[in-house]
């Protein structure tokens, strides 16, 4: 190994751990490494100030490519500023409608629509959770899904518990479906030029299949508790009308629309040849325009520090990938897999599925795509194959412990806070199976499919 | 109607801190928070008491428990924001209280009238103290110690903007083995009176 090789897997590894520490906020961490990244990998190890050019990436956005591409793959080289406008984008746009009320307003709508009853309810806010999660971070749904839960809960006198974990999963499963719902798709698709009709009819079909087995086996698992708090009465009237989450009707017509062309441009950036940077900036404009004097109240609450996370992070596996580590890592999955793509695929997706169980699955995404990237060149294996296992396998393996995912934290966070706390027990006792089988469902149809 | 005072004691263990902190809130005649807050927090939510007492005080576990976005899901640090939350309100109602560690020196910074105490001892007083309290024999007792100081150490340091100890973060720092409990409990009033006067 080089020095430049080994400078970079410490720092990989010294940005992991002291991730996982959480001692320090984690975008001063990827910074960090991404800036030692850049000293002593690119400067001291390989004396090389294109390396350092093509990690920091900037020139791409000024190409018009990044903004209207006809087909052409993007790079996955470096700092992928695409993820990064398309998430500012969207967050500006959730912020919008969170102000508006909109997440409050949904939930309540759906309760009120089945009549507050706990079974129709149970699956309703799975389906929800899954569909919003599509389209919106997982992290947004599941904050106001669950805060809403807990609420219903405590007015219909049932134990939220379960909800809050079939949404969780729901949540994690719906993100993987396209190309928007979950970091990692976000990555890969940018990075291996993917569009959001290859994902919703590749890992889309997937999600679907396993969210209908899902919703039976989390309704099995909680049978008891669900019939039995079917028989309990209540009151409708005690409960408030869902017009009362509107703050402001102006805002919450806009920010539907405004979500409602998100959809539309999202689904058919393909045929349009739009990017998703582009649209992240478009819908981050208009729904800026739209809050007129409140920009700058929606500005203030992009969540800046995600954002430098993933700059940091792109350096750091940037430095992995300009030393040629990644590579290695592909020829060493080849050789084992002795170029067969079932074991391929297998590895692919439970080594992705299990280390995103216990790690953060966007650091371990985005170093995977060089990885698959280069074992798709060396074995001639279809590289949109692996990279379907590879977001399955990140996006549900999430699922299984409660700091698998964002959503899982941030669930079990409100549900802690709100007097209802999930161990690590309670936690893996139903999600760590679901997650189990959900992956084994995805890995027979990718075989079924496309080997 | 009296001036609001805040005291917050932090103290090492074996110091007889919490002794002084009774003592404190007793002569002034104010609310004592302690472990008795967690009852208090605990009937808010309706929870139990119990199962809120296990994560007390003490650092997460770094390896099961993780934060996004300010949200955590460690219990440890949930259990400690609804201590923080529970002594905002109360501190924004107006109340006078004394509360023993609980990081409130950082919690309730933005009170003027917060007056920051720290409790330590010699290691022998405070062993022997604990070897007494305890019935422990001399090596027990200073791995009682040791263990429950490092406990309180990493608790106050992932809460608090200062380093537990340190006296640039507190506003008193009194030793009790030289006055004992009285005579230090009685320097603390002294010196929140004159604070206020």
């Amino acid at each position: 190994m080089t020095l430049a090789q080994i400078l970079a897997v410490l720092i990989f590894v010294a940005m992991f751990v002291l991730i996982v520490m959480d001692k320090i906020e984690r975008q001063i961490v990827t910074l960090a490494c991404g800036a030692l990244t850049l000293i002593l990998v690119f400067g001291v190890g390989m004396h090389s100030m294109d390396a350092i050019l093509e990690t920091l990436n900037v020139r791409s956005i000024f190409t018009p490519g990044f903004w209207y591409a006809v087909g052409a793959e993007e790079s996955s080289s470096g700092i992928n500023w695409a993820t990064i406008i398309f998430i500012a984008g969207m967050m500006v746009m959730v912020e919008g409608m969170a102000k508006a009320g909109f997440f409050q307003w949904l939930c309540m709508r759906l309760a009120k629509l089945v009549n507050y009853k706990p079974i129709p309810l149970f699956v309703v806010f799975m389906v929800m959770a899954a569909v919003l999660s599509m389209f919106i971070d997982s992290i947004t749904v599941i904050l106001f899904l669950a805060a809403v839960t807990v609420e219903l809960a405590k007015l219909l006198h049932i134990d939220p518990i379960p909800m809050i974990l079939s949404e969780i999963f729901c949540a994690n499963l719906g993100g993987s479906a396209t190309m928007c719902g979950d970091p990692p798709n976000i990555i890969i698709g940018t990075s291996l030029g993917y569009t959001f009709g290859d994902f919703l009819t590749n890992t889309g079909l997937m999600a679907g299949i396993a969210l209908v087995v899902v919703i039976i086996y989390f309704f099995l698992v909680y049978r008891k508790e669900l019939i039995q708090e079917e028989g309990q009465g209540v009151d409708p009237s005690s409960i408030p009308d869902p017009k009362e989450a509107i703050t402001n009707k102006k805002d919450f017509i806009v920010s539907c629309v405004i979500f409602g062309c998100a959809v539309v441009l999202l689904i058919s950036h393909a045929q349009t040849h739009l990017t998703v940077a582009f649209i992240g900036a478009v819908i981050a404009l208009v729904t800026l325009i739209a809050a007129g004097k409140d920009a700058v109240v929606l500005l203030k609450k992009v969540d800046y520090k995600t954002l430098l996370f993933f700059v940091g992070l792109f350096m750091v596996v940037g430095g992995l990938e300009q030393t040629g580590i990644l590579e290695l890592i592909a020829g060493f999955i080849g050789d084992v897999s002795g170029g067969n793509i079932y074991v391929m695929i297998a590895i692919i997706i439970w080594i992705s599925a299990v280390a995103s169980a216990f790690v953060d699955n966007i650091p371990f995404a985005a170093t995977m795509i060089p990885v698959v990237k280069s074992l798709a060149a060396t074995t001639g294996a279809d590289l949109s194959v692996l990279a379907w296992a590879l977001s399955m396998g990140t996006d549900i393996g999430g699922s299984a412990t409660p700091i698998g995912a964002s959503a899982n934290v941030v669930g079990t966070s409100v549900a802690a806070k709100n007097g209802y706390p999930i161990g690590w027990g309670k936690y893996c006792k139903t999600a760590a199976p679901a997650t189990i089988i959900v992956v084994a469902i995805s890995m027979l149809i990718i075989f079924v499919r496309y080997c | 109607m009296a001036e609001q005072m805040i005291i917050s004691i932090s103290r090492e263990y074996g110091s007889c801190g919490h002794e002084v902190a009774e003592l404190v809130a007793k002569e002034l005649g104010i609310a004592l928070y302690d472990r008795n807050l967690l009852d208090a927090v605990a009937e808010e939510k309706d929870m139990s008491a119990d199962k809120l007492r296990k994560f007390d005080e003490k650092p997460r576990n770094l390896f099961m428990t993780r934060s996004v976005n300010g949200h955590s899901n460690a219990m440890e640090d949930v259990v400690a924001e609804m201590q923080f939350e529970y002594l905002q309100k109360k501190a924004a109602e107006g109340e006078s209280f004394v509360a023993v560690g609980r990081c409130v020196e950082t919690a309730l910074k933005e009170y003027e009238n917060l007056v920051k105490v720290f409790v330590m001892g010699d290691r022998k007083t405070k062993i022997d103290h604990i070897m007494k309290k305890f019935n422990l024999s001399e090596a027990e007792a200073e791995t009682k110690m040791n263990r429950h100081d490092t406990k309180r150490k990493a608790y106050h340091n992932r809460y608090s903007e200062s380093k537990w100890g340190d006296s640039r973060g507190y506003d008193l720092c009194v030793s009790t083995s030289k006055l004992g409990v009285c005579n230090t409990a009685k320097i603390i009033i002294d010196y929140v009176k004159g604070c206020q006067a």
